[in-house]
């Protein structure tokens, strides 16, 4: 009776072997880990820096933190994916950026909307929700973690919708998120 | 064939010798392991080129090539060359044909999986 046994075993493990085909041939998996942490850090410096002030000033605080946040993820990005032997240009790559940024691209815009009605007190729910909404759609290209911190992401965004402490929402979501899921990539997919 | 590769078969390569003897109809062409790769990442992205196909199969260049001419000429995928500017571009494509057998190929694991189970 071992006959059956061997043929089933090697079928699954044919079948695992083309999933995990697959999943290489989809999945985008340099997440930088690290420039997750730092980006962290740089928030939490920024939401302390921006706490006194109000108006465009705080959104100029929290505007120079996004690029300086971009400048680092590109960076490290761009390391991890080399190290890896990967593209940034790959097919999955491509999916995932498409995603990525769909979401973010309509916060920037109606971020431009929202400043002008002047009504700052909504820029935190709105970049919380679309940036949680971003890794939510990009991370079906990715590892499983990802989706997971883009739904963290907008439960945050959801309680700046009803509690008037956006500035230190933006904290708890930027930093500490981005600090715990940094941390937790770094840690279990290479940096 | 199949008595001759039983009897010389040594214990690793059971499996095999049972697959081959109850097994007739099994897509050789798709079996072997970076053919079955090619085939998995053609089946999930419309179009690759030699390079992408290369790091996502894992093997070397000259693997992918061999495999890829197999199948292709098995008329399970197309090749397409060309160039961007100068750098000359391979690009891989899976046909109608490559995709049922791909298919059938995984139907057929998947009902050699539950008839164990049973």
């Amino acid at each position: 009776m071992t006959e059956p046994v061997r043929i089933g075993d090697h079928a699954f493990a044919n079948l695992r072997y083309i999933r995990d085909a697959m999943e290489r041939a989809t999945a985008f998996t340099s997440i930088p880990g690290v420039g997750g942490i730092i980006i962290g850090v740089s928030a939490i410096v920024t939401a302390v820096v921006a706490q006194p002030l109000r108006g465009d000033r705080w959104l100029a605080a929290w505007l120079i933190d996004a690029m300086f946040a971009a400048v680092v993820a590109f960076i490290l990005m761009s390391r991890k994916a080399s190290r890896a032997g990967v593209t940034l240009r790959s097919p999955a790559a491509r999916r995932f950026f498409v995603s990525y940024f769909a979401p973010i691209a309509a916060a920037a815009l109606m971020t431009i909307a929202v400043v002008r009605a002047g009504d700052h007190a909504l820029l935190p729910a709105l970049w919380l929700l679309s940036y949680g909404a971003s890794f939510i759609a990009s991370g079906a290209f990715s590892i499983r973690v990802v989706p997971l911190m883009g739904i963290c992401f907008m439960m945050l965004g959801i309680a700046s919708l009803f509690i008037p402490f956006g500035n230190i929402l933006l904290a708890a979501g930027f930093g500490g998120l981005h600090i715990v899921f940094g941390f937790i990539i770094a840690r279990n997919y290479g940096g | 064939m199949a008595a001759r590769a039983q009897r010389n078969a040594t214990p690793g390569d059971e499996s095999r010798v049972i697959e081959k003897r109850t097994i007739p109809d099994f897509d050789r062409k798709i079996h072997e392991r970076t053919r079955l790769a090619i085939m998995s990442a053609l089946a999930v992205n419309e179009k690759l080129t030699f390079v992408e196909l290369r790091d996502i199969v894992q093997t070397t260049d000259g693997n992918i090539s061999v495999h890829a001419r197999k199948l292709e000429d098995a008329g399970y995928l197309t090749m397409k060359k060309f160039f961007v500017g100068r750098i000359p571009r391979t690009e891989y494509q899976v046909t109608p044909a490559g995709r049922r057998a791909f298919e059938k190929y995984i139907a057929h694991m998947e009902a050699l999986v539950k008839t164990n189970k049973k």
